[in-house]
C-alpha cells in the first residue's frame, strides 16, 4: 500500500433527521482495492453513511466523491460502478436464483451468464431454488453475487455475516478475500471484531455519527497495548471458535 | 496519503451512455410476469373466481320465469288445455298432491296457481277454473296473460276475434351475455387493485425496491415494467374468459374477432384505471394485513353495485346514483354494449370518457400518496 489512491472520499458528511443527528462531520477515504471496515455499535450511523455513499439516501451536507463522481451530480454514474448488499434486503418474490440474476442483469444492462455468476459463489446446484429456500450462508453468498453482476469497482456489504455459523462465516471471508484479489474494493460493516481483524486492511470506528479511530487493525491494537492495556485473562494460543472449527470441521454445510 | 483523486464530474460520463432503460423495463416486466403467474392468489382472483361465477350462471341456463301450477285433484289431465300449458316451457305442472297439501303450498306461494279443467257437459269445450294466490301475485299476473294467450290460441274461445301475433326475431339475450361482461369487469378490478397493492407494498417492505434503487434503473421503469406485466396478465385472463364463455356457454360476440379486440381495448383501459386504486392502497397501507380490508372497500361496493350480477335498473332509485358514480359500472356497460349490441368503441365514448375521468382522478391521488420507501 505504497501508493494509496482514494476511490471513495467522504468529507465533512452530515446527516440530520428531524430530531437527531445520525452522522456528524464524518470524513474518511477508502483506498482502491482495500477491504475497508466500518465498525461500531448499532445506531452509530454506519448504515446511514453507507447508504449515502450508495446514493440511496440524501445527505444534509458534506461532499462525497466515488471514483471521481460526486453523489450530488453523478448518482447514476456511481450506481453503474458499485455493487450494493443491503442489510436484510429481500428479493423479487416467486423467482428462482437464475431468474433473479437475469433481472439484475437487465437492471444493470449487464451482459452476463447467470449460471457463471452462480458458479462463482458455488450456488450452481441451487440455480432453480427460490431465495427464501436458501440457508443463511447461501442467502448471503447469493446477495454478494448480485453485487458483482455489473463488474463493479467497489462493493458495499452491510453486515454480511450476521447470524451465520462459524463455518459459513469463514466461507464468506474467503469469498470476500477472493473478490478483493480480483481487483474490487470492498467496504464492509460488521459487529465482529475478529472478522474485522482477519479481513480488513483498515477499519474506522464510528460512534454517535463520528469517527473516533481509523487505522489498520494492527496499528490500533499496538496503540492500545502501548498505552498499557492488558487483557484480564492470559491469552491462549487458541480461542473457543478454533475449538469449534477443530471439532466440527472446516467443511461448510448447506 | 489520500491523493490522486481526479474529479471526472466535468467530463462527460461514459458509463451511462450504454445504459438502456428499455432493457431494464422489460427485464422487470418479465420478472414480474413470471412472479404473477406463480402467485396463487393472482390466478384465483383473475381466473378462478370469475370462471366459477360464469359456470354457475352459465348452467343456470336461459333463466326466464318459471311458473308452478298445481292441478286440482280430480281435474281432467288429458286435454288440450293441459297439453298446451306443458308446451309453453314456462309452466311447471305440479300433480299428485292432496287438496290439503296444495292448500298449504298455495298459501306459501310455493305454487303460483291451481288449475281445474273439466269437459263441459254436452259440449266440446272445456271449463277451466283457475285459482290464484295472493302470496304470489306477480307470477299470478304473468299466468293470467299466459292463459289468455293460450286459450285464444287454442281457439278454446272461438267467439273471440282472431288475434294476430308476431315476434320479431331478435338476438337471444342469454344470461351469459349479462354475466360474463360483469365477471370480466370484476376480474380486471381485482387484478388491478389487489395485485398492484400487494406487489408494491411487499416490494417496498422487503427492500426489493431499495435494492433496485442501487442499480441505475429509473423509477418510471419500475412502474412501467410492473404495469406491463400486470396488464398483460389481466388481458390474458380476459381473453381466456371471453373465449371460454363464447365456445362453451354461447357468449354472444356480434362481430367476432373485432368484438373481442374492442373488449380487450376496453379491458386495458379498465385495468389501468383500477391499478391506480392499487397504487393508492399500497401507499396508504401500513402492512400487508391492511391490504385486503382496504382493497375490499374499493372492490366490494363495485362488485355489488356496478351491475356485475344484476342490472342497476333493478336497484332502488336512491341507490342508482351511487351505482352510476362507480367506474366499474361504465366498464361493464361498455363491455355489454360492445359484445351484445355490437357497438364500436366510438359508440361507447361516454363510458370511456367517464373511465378516463376516473383514471385522471385516481392517478392524481396516487402520485400524492404512493410511497417508494
Amino acid at each position: 500500500m505504497q501508493t494509496n489512491q482514494a476511490i471513495i472520499r467522504v468529507k465533512n458528511l452530515v446527516k440530520k433527521y428531524d430530531d437527531f443527528i445520525a452522522v456528524q462531520d464524518l470524513s474518511f477515504d477508502v483506498y482502491e482495492n482495500e477491504i475497508f471496515g466500518l465498525l461500531g455499535p448499532n445506531g452509530a450511523g454506519k448504515t446511514t453513511t453507507l447508504e449515502i455513499i450508495e446514493t440511496l439516501r440524501d445527505k444534509t451536507s458534506g461532499e462525497i466523491i466515488v471514483d471521481g463522481f460526486s453523489v450530488d451530480t453523478h448518482a447514476q454514474d456511481i450506481k453503474q460502478i458499485i455493487g450494493v448488499q443491503l442489510q436484510a434486503a429481500g428479493y423479487y418474490p416467486n423467482l428462482n436464483l437464475i431468474e433473479l440474476i437475469e433481472l439484475f442483469a437487465g437492471l444493470y444492462g449487464a451482459d452476463i451468464k447467470p449460471m457463471e455468476m452462480l458458479e462463482k459463489v458455488n450456488l450452481q446446484d441451487k440455480a432453480k431454488a427460490k431465495y427464501k429456500a436458501l440457508s443463511g450462508g447461501q442467502k448471503q453468498r447469493f446477495s454478494i453475487t448480485t453485487t458483482l453482476i455489473n463488474q463493479p469497482k467497489i462493493i458495499f456489504l452491510d453486515e454480511p455475516t450476521t447470524g451465520l455459523d462459524p463455518q459459513a462465516r469463514r466461507n464468506l471471508w474467503d469469498l470476500i478475500t477472493e473478490i478483493r484479489a480480483n481487483g474490487t474494493t470492498v467496504v464492509i460493516t460488521t459487529h465482529y471484531m475478529d472478522e474485522a481483524e482477519q479481513l480488513c486492511d483498515r477499519v474506522a470506528f464510528v460512534e454517535r455519527g463520528q469517527i473516533i479511530a481509523l487505522d489498520t487493525p494492527d496499528n490500533l491494537i499496538d496503540n492500545l497495548v502501548n498505552s498499557g492495556f492488558e487483557r484480564k485473562k492470559e491469552v491462549k494460543k487458541a480461542n473457543l471458535e478454533d475449538v469449534f472449527i477443530n471439532l466440527t470441521g472446516k467443511e461448510w454445510r448447506e | 496519503m489520500h491523493n490522486n483523486i481526479n474529479n471526472k464530474n466535468s467530463s462527460s460520463p461514459s458509463g451511462v451512455a450504454g445504459y438502456s432503460n428499455t432493457t431494464a423495463t422489460l427485464a422487470l416486466a418479465k420478472a414480474s410476469f413470471r412472479s404473477i403467474m406463480r402467485s396463487p392468489s393472482a390466478v384465483v382472483f383473475t381466473l378462478a373466481f370469475p370462471l366459477i361465477f360464469i359456470l354457475v350462471f352459465g348452467f343456470l341456463g336461459g333463466g326466464g320465469t318459471r311458473l308452478d301450477v298445481g292441478i286440482t285433484p280430480g281435474s281432467d289431465v288429458n286435454n288440450p288445455v293441459i297439453y298446451s300449458m306443458e308446451k309453453t316451457g314456462m309452466i311447471r305442472l305440479v300433480k299428485d298432491k292432496s287438496k290439503a297439501e296444495f292448500d298449504k303450498l298455495l298459501e306459501k306461494g310455493n305454487v303460483d296457481a291451481m288449475i281445474d279443467v273439466h269437459r263441459k257437459v254436452n259440449s266440446a269445450a272445456y271449463s277451466v277454473n283457475v285459482v290464484y294466490t295472493s302470496a304470489s301475485m306477480d307470477k299470478g299476473n304473468i299466468l293470467k296473460s299466459v292463459f289468455n294467450n293460450l286459450f285464444y290460441d287454442q281457439k278454446l274461445k272461438p267467439s273471440v276475434a282472431e288475434i294476430k301475433e308476431s315476434t320479431i326475431h331478435g338476438r337471444e339475450y342469454k344470461t351469459i351475455d349479462f354475466i360474463l361482461p360483469g365477471q370480466l369487469g370484476f376480474s380486471l378490478l381485482s387484478t388491478g387493485v389487489f395485485g398492484t397493492a400487494f406487489v408494491f407494498l411487499s416490494l417496498r417492505q422487503t427492500l426489493v425496491i431499495k435494492r433496485f434503487f442501487a442499480t441505475p434503473v429509473k423509477r418510471s421503469s419500475i412502474v412501467i415494467g410492473e404495469g406491463i406485466a400486470r396488464i398483460g396478465f389481466a388481458l390474458i385472463g380476459a381473453l381466456f374468459i371471453i373465449l371460454l364463455g363464447h365456445f362453451f356457454f354461447g357468449f354472444t360476440l356480434v362481430h367476432g374477432a373485432l368484438t373481442v379486440l374492442n373488449m380487450i381495448i376496453l379491458a386495458t383501459l379498465g385495468v389501468i384505471v383500477f391499478m391506480g386504486f392499487g397504487f393508492i392502497i399500497s401507499g396508504v397501507a401500513k402492512n400487508e394485513s391492511m391490504v385486503p380490508p382496504i382493497s375490499n372497500i374499493v372492490t366490494l361496493p363495485q362488485f355489488l353495485l356496478s351491475g356485475t350480477f344484476f342490472s342497476i335498473e333493478a336497484f332502488p332509485s336512491w341507490l342508482q346514483p351511487i351505482s352510476r358514480a362507480l367506474p366499474l359500472t361504465y366498464l361493464n356497460d361498455a363491455m355489454r354494449k360492445v359484445a351484445f349490441e355490437g357497438a364500436g368503441l366510438w359508440d361507447v365514448k361516454f363510458q370511456i370518457m367517464i373511465l378516463l375521468i376516473w383514471g385522471i382522478g385516481i392517478y392524481a391521488v396516487a402520485v400524492k400518496v404512493f410511497k417508494w420507501e
